[in-house]
């Protein structure tokens, strides 16, 4: 079931973000120099990622390839497993490209204040510290080792929340940390049941060793509900979503952008691997309820996203109702929606990564984040604002650029299974313009405001920060087919796994 | 003068033979039809030099892209002269140009489909789109961001190319979002006035309402056929031979939201009048002669759809018939001359509508009259926007009058429109608009009765409004304000002008009576049985040029014979409501906007005070816990296994429950 690879290029991008973290929190020098250290590290994953992708087949027929499986607790079952499959695999390029782009948008979020620069070190340590994590639990093929990785990278995102965050970071950071564990807790009692279920041994905890189990039904659903109640918390799906607005808006934007962007990312992703392949007569079970609370997430997110003055908060409640639209590709079932949702990942990544972003560089200019102190910014930074509008009509899935494609694929795929759901879920096409365009228009038309001939258009550093985002909205809007191609083979396999409705996966396929 | 109206028509074949082009016959482009995509190339990359390029590109800019503009139009003109050349049902072709979508079962790629019905867009828009590049170059002299002005020109005609040459619905869609952002961005060109930001935005909120009807027609589509090429849709819908006629209607209906989103046909008209707020060129480009009919080209396009479903075809005449009555009613109260202009572009294009929902018989007129109205519409705008460059940029029409003796080209080219459109032979919307009139008398029951009538109606309160704006611009007292000057436009806009001009007087005559329009598209839109009207076409002919008179009369009267007051009279209550647009801005703000914004402000308060507070009692209750239980902490090594004990029978117990 897993091809292993003669080079463990997994570990590599777990190791050198780890070490590289390490040596920008501690080294000795001034704080420019540790935050070129962090950045020139962040590329030096990304470019080792890029040679592992290459090694990637997407005709093999392995679920999981690049693996790699040494014994960490055997007495309990427990290895150090890794492997990715399609999906797995762009979620990691995902994360590995953002990183570089936050670290540089997180320049001057933090400055030195004469501490020798520690604190700086100790942000840009903390950011850096986050590719570890995302590379493990994206790639971990041991449910107890992803398990770990999805409680401990609770901590980095604390403190980077506590520390660096706006006035109420201690609420929104302790608020996070609860809904967190909460939802962590009850997946570990559900991760130590299934292995009870399982065969046992020395690999007990291994995806493919728990995969087509035979469970009693009952079990089957409290096992299914113990994992899926964390990832809805995670992904986070209404009603259990108020804690993303106060995290969002009280941490700085590279840590919301990777927060949001990245991390939630486990949620929708745990539901594939953990919720699908593992406990397929669970899921068919609770399906209809999963259904309409992501519909209800979709509707009410943009609604909410409508009504906001916050800035950031605005960007959360986008996200809530994207994660919606996650939700519903994933649980429809077919290979179109879920092969869109998987895709919406990755596209959700990039174009929070661009509101957040781009946002923040004219919300640091003046020094606010509520959208009625603004007016006229297209006549005081024409660049930001163009850049602005591209990421918002990628979020508002305008064709043409990337989140359109696989918006309309989960659409287009669950409407044969929930016709109804769909196409209230596709109300968003309007609402989704209303809180884009609105927001636009309050911040950046009018007459040009007085008094602001100070502030300059983005910089150098800010444009190099918006390239590659405009760049991926477009490329894959245009043309997305490098991700749908592993994508698609990945999706297959997983959906090979959900017998439980046969019915469902025929539909879909007619041709 | 036309005779009977299937004289145009090859009677020899019927509908059926229509249709078996619809079945997608197209085949693989060879030679020069297969560099088709230059058609798109060319407009995108004038729009990416100039948004990428910067201020570097701002000197000569504007030019390149109106030469890319033209080459575009070279391409079309040499495709159109290849296609001549071939015997009618070689006349598709079909261009593979990328791999686009490709998500488990659902797969759409970027396929350009080369016929006779959209290689007539393509002159369309490639012809009038180039002109209007020329004009707008004197136009926008003196604007400073002219660069980005040029670079959404040419956005959307690479834009609406896609839009009318796509194979599928899908990439169809990227076109038609693409002409829905260019409108965005050139309606609210000059945002920096509030009112002309929230116009765009109210054009592109409609317009969404209207992509909602069309991804659900797409998932429908998909769901029953398996796929959105038009190709395939054709062979499904064929293949159910008038069975489930449920979804079908579903379908149409949803395609037909999303064509009255785009043309602005009832109940999503409300958005055109604002968007005058864009320069006056791109009034004349895209909300008149080529966006706002497309969704007119949807309706030809997905013929076979409604073919199937006569409810859903029933209602697009029925929406077009209230749409050009509401158009014709609301442009006679304006004063404004870019607004009664944009009422006259909703209630054309009702015509048009009206056309397409009286099935194939309707269609290749709804085309033709949407090709005549391109050249005369625009050509007007045009002339509007030149009349406003010489009058300081006022609108109000009651500070002109008198202007012929000033502005002789624009006099005599905006005249050729004005009698294009009310219908007077020759000009060239007689020649169009007659025969959707006879083609609605066609029919049995109370249809062509009703649908007749409206057309007719509509025909004499064209003639009123228009004539109305025709003297109340250009005849009567000078009625200026001090500070005006009026002059000639320069020939860079003046040119246009007359070409448009030529082609509003002439093109009718070429086309219409020789039937060569018709028998150009007769491979896609198919050849029609003889039908007879309830009325002899000759009496309809007539009495249409009647009411034409009468209504133009009237007008004469009113507004030349009489003098025009500065200020508008208080008029009646018909009056009032037309100058409000027939209250649809009023009916829009009751039933959506106040409860929206209710509905927002509720669910804003209710999440912050309902679910998270409801987190956060949760939270309080355990703090709550959390403190008496410390009391338990008492350091007692009894009590600790006491509850160590009630633990492990606690899980011992669960463990049970679940074996």
């Amino acid at each position: 079931m897993s091809q292993m690879s003669s080079v463990p290029w997994l570990t590599l991008l777990i190791v050198i973000p780890a070490v590289g973290s390490l040596l920008v929190a501690v080294l000795p020098g001034p704080a420019e120099q540790a935050k070129r250290l962090a950045f020139g590290v962040s590329l030096v994953t990304l470019a080792v990622g890029i040679v592992a992708a290459t090694q990637f087949d997407r005709s093999s027929p392995a679920q999981f390839q690049l693996a790699e499986q040494h014994a960490w607790i055997p007495q309990f079952g427990v290895n150090y497993a890794l492997g990715v499959d399609g999906i797995a695999l762009i979620l990691i390029l995902m994360s590995l490209v953002l990183t570089p782009v936050c670290l540089l948008a997180a320049w001057h979020d933090v400055e030195d204040e004469g501490d020798g620069g520690r604190r700086v070190k100790a942000y840009y340590g903390l950011l850096l510290s986050l590719v570890p994590f995302m590379v493990g639990v994206f790639s971990a093929t041991d449910v107890f080792l992803f398990y770990i990785l999805f409680e401990a990278m609770l901590v980095p995102i604390y403190f980077l929340i506590g520390r660096f965050g706006g006035p109420r970071r201690q609420y929104a950071s302790m608020k996070f940390l609860l809904f967190g564990l909460a939802g962590g807790l009850v997946m570990l009692v559900a991760v130590i049941a299934l292995y009870l279920q399982g065969p046992g041994g020395t690999d007990g905890f291994l995806i493919s060793k728990l995969t087509g189990l035979s469970i009693d039904p009952t079990t089957e659903r409290l096992l299914w509900l113990g994992f899926f109640v964390a990832f809805a918390i995670k992904a986070p799906m209404v009603p259990v979503h108020t804690w993303l607005p106060d995290a969002a808006t009280e941490a700085t934007p590279a840590t919301a952008t990777l927060l949001v962007g990245v991390l939630d990312k486990v949620g929708t992703f745990g539901m594939i691997r953990f919720c699908l392949q593992l406990f397929p007569e669970a899921n068919a079970w609770a399906t209809p309820v999963v259904v309409v609370l992501a519909v209800i997430s979709v509707i009410y997110g943009a609604l909410l996203a409508i009504g906001q003055t916050d800035m950031m908060r605005l960007i959360a409640f986008t996200s809530i109702s994207h994660f919606g639209f996650i939700v519903l590709g994933i649980f429809a079932l077919t290979n179109t929606s879920t092969a869109g949702a998987a895709l919406y990942m990755l596209n959700h990544g990039f174009a929070t990564a661009g509101l957040f972003l781009f946002a923040a560089m004219f919300i640091k200019r003046r020094g606010s984040k509520r959208i009625p102190d603004f007016g006229g910014w297209q006549r005081v930074t024409p660049g930001i604002a163009g850049a602005f509008l591209v990421a918002g009509l990628s979020t508002l899935a305008l064709p043409g650029l990337s989140s359109f494609v696989s918006e309309f694929l989960v659409m287009v795929g669950a409407f044969g299974v929930f016709p109804a759901g769909t196409v209230i879920a596709c109300l968003v096409i309007i609402l989704a313009s209303m809180y884009i365009l609105l927001w636009y228009k309050r911040v950046m038309t009018g007459p040009k405001p007085e008094g602001l001939s100070h502030i300059k258009d983005w910089s150098v550093r800010e444009k190099w920060v918006a390239a590659p985002l405009i760049g991926f909205f477009v490329v894959f809007g245009l043309f997305p087919k490098p991700a749908l191609d592993v994508i698609n083979p990945a999706v297959d396999k997983t959906l090979s796994y959900v017998q439980a409705n046969p019915a469902t996966l025929a539909e879909g396929s007619t041709k | 003068m036309p005779t009977a109206l299937p004289s145009l028509l090859s009677s020899a074949s019927t509908y059926a033979a229509g249709l078996a082009t619809h079945d997608g016959e197209a085949h693989a482009a060879t030679g020069f039809a297969s560099y088709a995509w230059l058609l798109i190339a060319f407009p995108l990359l004038g729009t990416a030099v100039l948004l990428l390029g910067g201020r570097r590109t701002d000197r000569w800019g504007p030019v390149a892209a109106t030469l890319l503009s033209w080459a575009s139009f070279v391409v079309g003109l040499i495709l159109f002269f290849v296609m001549f050349g071939q015997p009618s049902e070689d006349r598709a072709w079909s261009v593979h140009v990328y791999e686009w979508v490709t998500g488990g079962s659902f797969t759409a790629d970027v396929n350009l489909l080369v016929d006779p019905l959209s290689l007539a867009f393509v002159l369309l828009i490639t012809f009038v789109g180039s002109l209007i590049h020329v004009y707008s170059i004197g136009y926008m002299k003196h604007d400073p961001d002219r660069r980005r002005f040029f670079a959404y020109l040419n956005f959307f005609v690479a834009s609406m190319l896609l839009l009318v040459l796509a194979d599928n619905y899908l990439a169809l869609y990227m076109g038609w979002e693409g002409v829905g952002l260019a409108s965005w961005l050139l309606i609210g060109f000059w945002n920096m006035n509030p009112a002309y930001a929230t116009a765009a935005n109210k054009a592109f909120f409609a317009n969404r309402v209207g992509d909602f009807g069309l991804s659900v027609a797409m998932f429908i589509m998909f769901f029953h056929f398996g796929s959105v090429n038009f190709a395939d849709v054709n062979v499904g819908v064929a293949g159910l031979q008038g069975a489930n006629q449920g979804f079908m209607t579903a379908m149409g209906l949803m395609l037909l939201l999303a064509a009255c989103g785009k043309s602005a046909q009832f109940p999503l008209q409300s958005w055109l009048g604002d968007a005058m707020a864009g320069p006056t060129p791109v009034s004349a480009l895209i909300h008149a002669a080529t966006m706002v009919t497309a969704g007119v080209y949807l309706i030809v396009r997905s013929g076979t759809i409604f073919e199937a479903s006569p409810t859903a075809q029933l209602i697009v005449a029925i929406v077009g018939a209230i749409t050009l009555l509401f158009g014709a009613i609301v442009g006679c109260a304006k004063d404004d001359i870019k607004k009664a202009l944009a009422a006259s572009t909703m209630s054309q294009i009702g015509y048009m509508m009206l056309a397409a929902g009286l099935g194939p018989i309707g269609y290749a007129f709804a085309i033709f009259h949407l090709i005549t109205h391109g050249f005369f519409k625009a050509g007007m705008f045009l002339g509007s926007g030149s009349v406003m460059h010489a009058m300081n940029d006022q609108v109000d029409m009651r500070r002109f009058g008198g202007l012929a003796t000033v502005m002789k080209i624009t006099w005599l080219t905006f005249g050729a429109g004005w009698l294009a459109i009310i219908g007077i032979p020759p000009f060239a919307g007689f020649w169009s608009k007659d025969k959707i009139i006879e083609s609605a008398f066609v029919g049995e029951g109370w249809r062509p009765w009703v649908f007749g009538l409206a057309a007719l109606i509509g025909a004499g309160i064209t003639a009123f409004y228009m004539t109305r704006l025709f003297f109340m611009t250009f005849h009567g007292k000078r009625r200026w304000t001090e500070d005006v000057h009026p002059h000639e436009s320069p020939a860079t806009m003046t040119i246009p002008m007359i070409v448009l001009a030529i082609g509003s007087a002439f093109m009718g005559l070429i086309l219409g009576p020789t039937g060569a329009f018709s028998t150009w598209l007769e491979p896609v839109t198919g050849a029609v049985e003889e039908h007879h009207p309830v009325i002899p076409v000759p009496v309809i002919i007539a009495v249409t040029l009647v009411f034409v008179l009468v209504g133009g009369g009237l007008a004469w009267m009113r507004y030349l014979r009489d003098d025009v007051p500065l200020t508008a009279p208080a008029g009646n209550q018909l009056t009032k409501a037309a100058r409000l647009d027939l209250y649809q801005d009023h009916v829009n703000e009751a039933l959506l906007m106040r409860p929206g914004i209710h509905l927002t402000r509720s669910l804003v308060f209710a999440d912050g005070e309902g679910i998270d507070g409801a987190a956060g009692g949760l939270a309080a209750f355990i703090g709550g816990w959390a403190a008496r239980m410390r009391k338990v902490q008492n350091g007692f090594v009894r009590s600790y296994a006491l509850t160590m004990l009630a633990g492990i029978v606690a899980i011992l117990g669960a463990l049970w429950v679940i074996q």
